[in-house]
């Protein structure tokens, strides 16, 4: 919402540094966005197009003669087409320093001499249009200054954000009204009216059918309406509000509409079957051509206007029909200034993509007491406007739907100085409410006091509302701060911890944490050798390439290996920690989310994922079990392994299928490892509690074993025999060394395995060493049809 | 000659040997004549039968003296001839430190989850704990229960992404058991709603996390992105509350030249609602291209709890109140060092994530 000083001060003294009213402004929740003092532009004057050209040279300029006095001529190159012999235009002359800093100078184009600048509206800071060069109103002087010909020198324009709990400052006067109470000066709207003639018996009527939909319809009947151009000033007003000026019936509607906040429309009562018109709800289907001539297809809960025979001729609030539209020729108007229910117009403006000035006004709800005001200041304004003036046929039609009721709460000043940190009295209470239209009556408690809630101010309607209109008008800023404190201390759960180390785990080992889009093309995942039936699918995706939710850290993790690849990052070692979704089995729960650690390191072998899981396991004090299992999803058909924790799988680890590598070009071996970080961190918070062992001070003896065994035995299966048979005095083991030649059997390898021995309670004896040397190699020879290598 | 002059003479003709000597091979070769029974000096021991008794103290006296002047003499040597070796040896240790081929390789946090956890310890610094929840979640508690209902027009604020769960879109999870839309979190808030509902106040608590927007990707926008959220519920918490916690906190992580301020502002969630600023960061206050030369750059919103969200999370408004905040992690992110673009955190280039 744009605001102008001058038009502000119809409503109130408001003096001040512009700045400093921004500041004001900002303070109290509208948010200045831009402050622009409109300065007297020296140099830009009106100018009258004396002649127009073809450049010679350039089909996209043209040459203009322009007039700023009765002098010669004066030729400038324009690159815009809008204008004809006889209009006025601004004019920059040579020497003028435009808003944006630009020196116009004189100067060849195309071999041409332009001396000057014809001047759009955008150049000058009036407004957005862009299209052409500004043409002025007839009236204005040749060679006068533009700003004060336009009376707008020194006038502030500023471009407030206004949130969507504050429908009274999207006018004029609603702003006034604010800054009024914050700079403690009287507001008033003014009493304007015109005298009506006659009697609209007959002339009009209007009928509410769903009186849910329009709380309240205003409508008057206006003869002898002649649609022409507006004046200067109100064209200018409504241009820097950002408006386009149309005729002065269209600019009228908007002016009103901007200064009170109310948006309105006008029939030709002349297309208007016996003056009748109805509010009703559409049914499904219902057609209807708007005044942008597009037909619109209506739902049972948009409000439509109908016309007698019960046929839609506007849709409610969002957009009029365009059988009903003003002319050049309509001489009687019929006058809708309406109510309408907000979340109704906020659902028809957004299915229709239908957003106006007038809905964004009517979603935040308007106000329903100021409907009269607002009908007799358009009378007034368009009467004053028109040549030879209008006539009003009779009375305001005013006719009530589902009416709102004033809302008065009990607000407690104890309460309200408790919300906000300060103590208030029940009269500064008082005098903050009441310059901004709530009233405030004492009652029989002495704490509260009753306060009633102003129409247009739908946004409010507890105490807890009023606390904050006391907060925004007494200003935040003074409120003071406090700190209050925690009864207990501040922390992070266990898991959230070891979430932390595990991390640290991965940077430790070199990995560099990725973050991969969570969303996936729906092909991604067979891309990745993964196979998921039934994955988490958006209903409204942005595009169909993020149209799904990962069921796994893989893809993303390849995708960003393969990033990397093709911008010649090769030895990527990159992790991830994050949720990956799937759809639950109970029918009436969310989507299965857990979260993964996700490790992909590129030019490694599957060794560099297990000796990662091996240093997790390490620093958790878990106990990670291995089972290799060919064809686990997305890895080398003969080089992955399942991962548990006793009895649960937790997940795998191993090589990524040289296919896979292939679908994400990716020239080298990835190793990969995968795991279930919610159920990793939940056994390590239980393994925290494992008690301390006392360190042996009795000597400890060395015992290297070598077994000839089969491929098919997992080195963690002889492992686990020999822990098994070593017993209690087994301190560490350690598989050292492996050993593949044709001097061993077929189809065998060697494993050489580090045991070292060490009793809590004594130095072990050579004997008793032996003893357990012995049976750890008939252990491993009888379960695993092994060979002790001499 | 005098048994003393043969002692004399003994002793000279060692330390000549030694004086002879030129490292510790020649040293070690030389140490029978110079100690032991066999030296010179050993063998006049003998003369000591010889002399009187009376005698026999001061001659011993003189061999001992002897020596000793012949041990000093040695170790002196040997001394020098070590520091010599040692030298040498070293000499050949030498190293040029810069040739180093490898360093062991040291990982890196992302940017975003290092931000997150630096806003973490400064929170749990503050007294607050740190709270989760899901990222797919219901309409309930992504909006329902946060003062939203289903036509309210500022959900027009959270572009939001469903999700299309077949027949399962809806399901029972609203208010009194009825159906609700599943989608993904637009906000941490609905964090905050669990909370409320499984815990009694006192609550002082941050939630931070994955959130989604239907936003297309730009140099500010990404539809996946991250915030964090407080939440404070207690007897008698106050506006002022609010904006003294968030001072310290702006204190506490961006250094005491930076403070923050509250502006009216409004939130369906929070009543009041504000938003809340704090001192440019580039410019410190004194105007900026950044702060567009206010002084001041929008951190996020907050506000004190609206009386109706409290109620929907089963908390008696009258007993208790609280103040609630939030802001983006990303941005926080790109602020602290300089980054133009956002999409630049989220391509997985390790040139740029190695940078932090």
């Amino acid at each position: 919402m744009k605001v102008l000083l001058s038009w502000l001060r119809e409503f109130a003294p408001i003096e001040g540094d512009p700045h400093e009213l921004a500041d004001h402004m900002s303070d109290l929740g509208m948010a200045v966005e831009a402050t622009q003092i409109l300065n007297s532009l020296d140099g830009v004057v009106v100018a009258r197009v004396a002649d127009l050209r073809p450049h010679p040279k350039a089909d996209r300029i043209q040459l203009v003669d322009v007039e700023i006095d009765n002098g010669e001529p004066m030729q400038v190159c324009c690159g815009a087409f809008n204008m004809s012999v006889g209009d006025l235009i601004p004019f920059a002359t040579i020497g003028t320093v435009m808003p944006d800093g630009m020196e116009i100078a004189q100067r060849k184009m195309r071999g041409e001499m332009s001396n000057g600048m014809c001047c759009s509206a955008a150049e000058l800071g009036l407004g957005a249009d862009h299209d052409g060069i500004m043409i002025l109103p007839d009236n204005l002087e040749t060679g006068a200054p533009l700003m004060q010909e336009l009376g707008l020198v020194g006038d502030v324009l500023w471009d407030l954000e206004i949130n969507p709990n504050r429908p009274d400052a999207m006018s004029i006067a609603g702003v006034a009204r604010d800054l009024a109470a914050r700079l403690n000066v009287p507001f008033q709207i003014p009493e304007r009216s015109v005298t009506p003639t006659g009697s609209d018996q007959g002339l009009a009527s209007i009928e509410i059918a769903d009186g849910d939909l329009c709380p309240r319809f205003t409508g008057r009947v206006l003869t002898g309406v002649s649609v022409g151009e507006s004046p200067l000033w109100m064209q200018m007003r409504l241009t820097l509000l950002g408006m386009r000026p149309i005729n002065s019936v269209v600019d009228v509607s908007n002016y009103v509409m901007l200064e009170l906040g109310t948006p309105n429309h006008t029939y030709d009562l002349s297309l208007l079957p016996n003056g009748h018109i109805g509010v009703r709800r559409a049914t499904a289907g219902e057609k209807i051509t708007t005044l942008d001539d597009q037909e619109r297809t209506l739902q049972s809960n948009d409000g439509v206007i109908v016309n007698e025979a019960d046929e839609p001729i506007g849709i409610a609030g969002v957009m009029g029909g365009a059988s009903t539209e003003i002319s050049d020729s309509t001489n009687s108007v019929l006058l809708e200034l309406a109510c309408w229910e907000p979340e109704s117009i906020a659902r028809t403006s957004q299915r229709l993509g239908l957003r106006s000035e007038a809905s964004a006004r009517f979603e935040r709800g308007t106000d329903w007491q100021i409907s009269v005001t607002a009908v007799e200041r358009f009378c007034d304004l368009l009467n004053e406007i028109t040549p030879g003036g209008i006539e009003v046929v009779g009375e305001v039609l005013d006719v009530a739907g589902t009416t709102r009721d004033t809302i008065s709460v009990p607000v407690r000043t104890s309460r309200v100085s408790m919300l906000l940190g300060r103590e208030f009295s029940s009269e500064e209470i008082r005098d903050l409410l009441t310059p901004i239209g709530f009233g405030v009556e004492p009652t029989d408690d002495g704490d509260a006091q009753l306060v009633t809630i102003p129409s247009f101010r739908p946004d409010t309607e507890t105490e807890t509302d009023v606390a904050e209109e006391i907060a925004r008008h007494y200003g935040y800023g003074r409120l003071g701060t406090t700190v209050p404190r925690s009864p207990d201390a501040g922390r992070l759960s266990p898991e959230q911890k070891l979430r932390r180390v595990i991390r640290q785990i991965m940077t430790g080992a070199g990995l560099i944490e990725a973050m991969p889009n969570p969303f996936l093309a729906p092909g991604d995942i067979n891309r990745a050798g993964l196979v998921v039936e039934e994955p988490v699918r958006l209903l409204n995706p942005l595009a169909v390439e993020e149209s799904v939710l990962r069921p796994s850290l893989l893809p993303g993790l390849l995708a960003a290996v393969s990033y990397n690849y093709s911008h010649r990052n090769t030895g990527v070692e990159l992790f991830e920690t994050g949720a990956v979704f799937e759809v639950s089995d109970d029918s009436s729960a969310l989507p299965v989310e857990s979260e993964h650690l996700g490790a992909l390191i590129s030019d490694a072998d599957a060794f560099a994922a297990t000796s990662l899981l091996k240093a997790l396991g390490s620093a958790l004090k878990l106990k990670f079990d291995l089972t290799n299992t060919d064809g686990l999803p997305g890895l080398h058909p003969t080089r992955g392994a399942r991962i548990n924790l006793g009895d649960t799988e937790v997940g795998s680890v191993g090589e990524i299928d040289p296919a896979v590598l292939r679908n994400y070009e990716i020239e080298d071996r990835c190793a990969w490892l995968s795991i279930r970080l919610d159920l990793v961190i939940e056994a390590a918070i239980s393994a925290q509690g494992t008690p301390y062992q006392p360190v042996s001070t009795f000597p400890s003896s060395d015992v290297d074993l070598a077994f000839v065994v089969a491929e098919e035995v997992q080195a963690s299966a002889i492992e686990t025999t020999l822990r098994d048979a070593a017993g209690e005095e087994l301190q560490s083991l350690r598989l050292f060394d492996v050993f593949r030649s044709e001097q061993l059997d077929e189809g065998a390898r060697s494993l050489a395995f580090s045991l070292r021995l060490q009793a809590n309670d004594k130095t072990m004896t050579d004997e008793e060493v032996g003893t357990v040397r012995q049976r750890c190699i008939e252990a491993v020879e009888s379960t695993h049809q092994a060979t002790l290598r001499a | 000659m005098s048994v003393y002059e043969q002692i004399a003479e003994a002793q000279a003709a060692a330390i000549s040997e030694i004086e002879k000597t030129s490292d510790l091979e020649s040293l070690k070769a030389v140490e029978p004549m110079l100690f032991g029974k066999k030296s010179t000096l050993g063998g006049l021991k003998r003369l000591m039968a010889e002399v009187d008794a009376e005698e026999r103290a001061t001659v011993g006296q003189a061999l001992n003296q002897a020596q000793e002047a012949v041990r000093e003499a040695h170790a002196s040597a040997r001394d020098t001839f070590e520091s010599a070796s040692r030298r040498v040896q070293l000499e050949a240790e030498r190293l040029d430190l810069t040739e180093s081929l490898q360093a062991p390789a040291r990982g890196h946090l992302h940017l975003v989850t290092q931000t997150m956890e630096r806003l973490e310890d400064v929170f749990v610094g503050m007294g607050f704990t740190v709270s989760e929840g899901p990222q797919a979640e219901t309409d309930w508690y992504n909006f329902e229960a946060l003062n939203l209902p289903a036509a309210h027009p500022a959900r027009s604020m959270f572009d939001t992404l469903y999700l299309d769960l077949g027949e399962r879109t809806e399901i029972g999870d609203g208010e009194g058991g009825e159906a609700t839309n599943i989608l993904l979190r637009t906000h941490t808030s609905p964090v905050q709603v669990r909370v409320m509902e499984s815990a009694a106040p006192p609550i002082y608590t941050v939630c931070p996390g994955r959130v989604f927007r239907r936003d297309t990707a730009d140099a500010s926008h990404m539809p996946v992105f991250h915030q964090i959220e407080g939440l404070v519920v207690d007897r008698g918490i106050s506006l002022s509350d609010l904006a003294g916690t968030l001072n310290e906190f702006t204190a506490a992580y961006f250094g005491g030249a930076i403070s923050s301020r509250l502006r009216p502002s409004y939130f369906p969630f929070t009543e009041p609602s504000a938003e809340f600023d704090i001192t440019c960061v580039i410019c410190e206050g004194a105007g900026c291209q950044t702060c567009q030369r206010t002084g001041w750059i929008e951190l996020g919103g907050c506000g004190m709890v609206h009386p109706n969200v409290l109620a929907n999370c089963g908390v008696d408004s009258e007993e208790w109140t609280g103040f609630a905040f939030g802001f983006g992690i990303d941005r926080l992110a790109l602020m602290r060092y300089g980054i133009k673009d956002l999409r630049d955190m989220y391509t997985n280039d390790v040139r740029f994530l190695k940078q932090f």
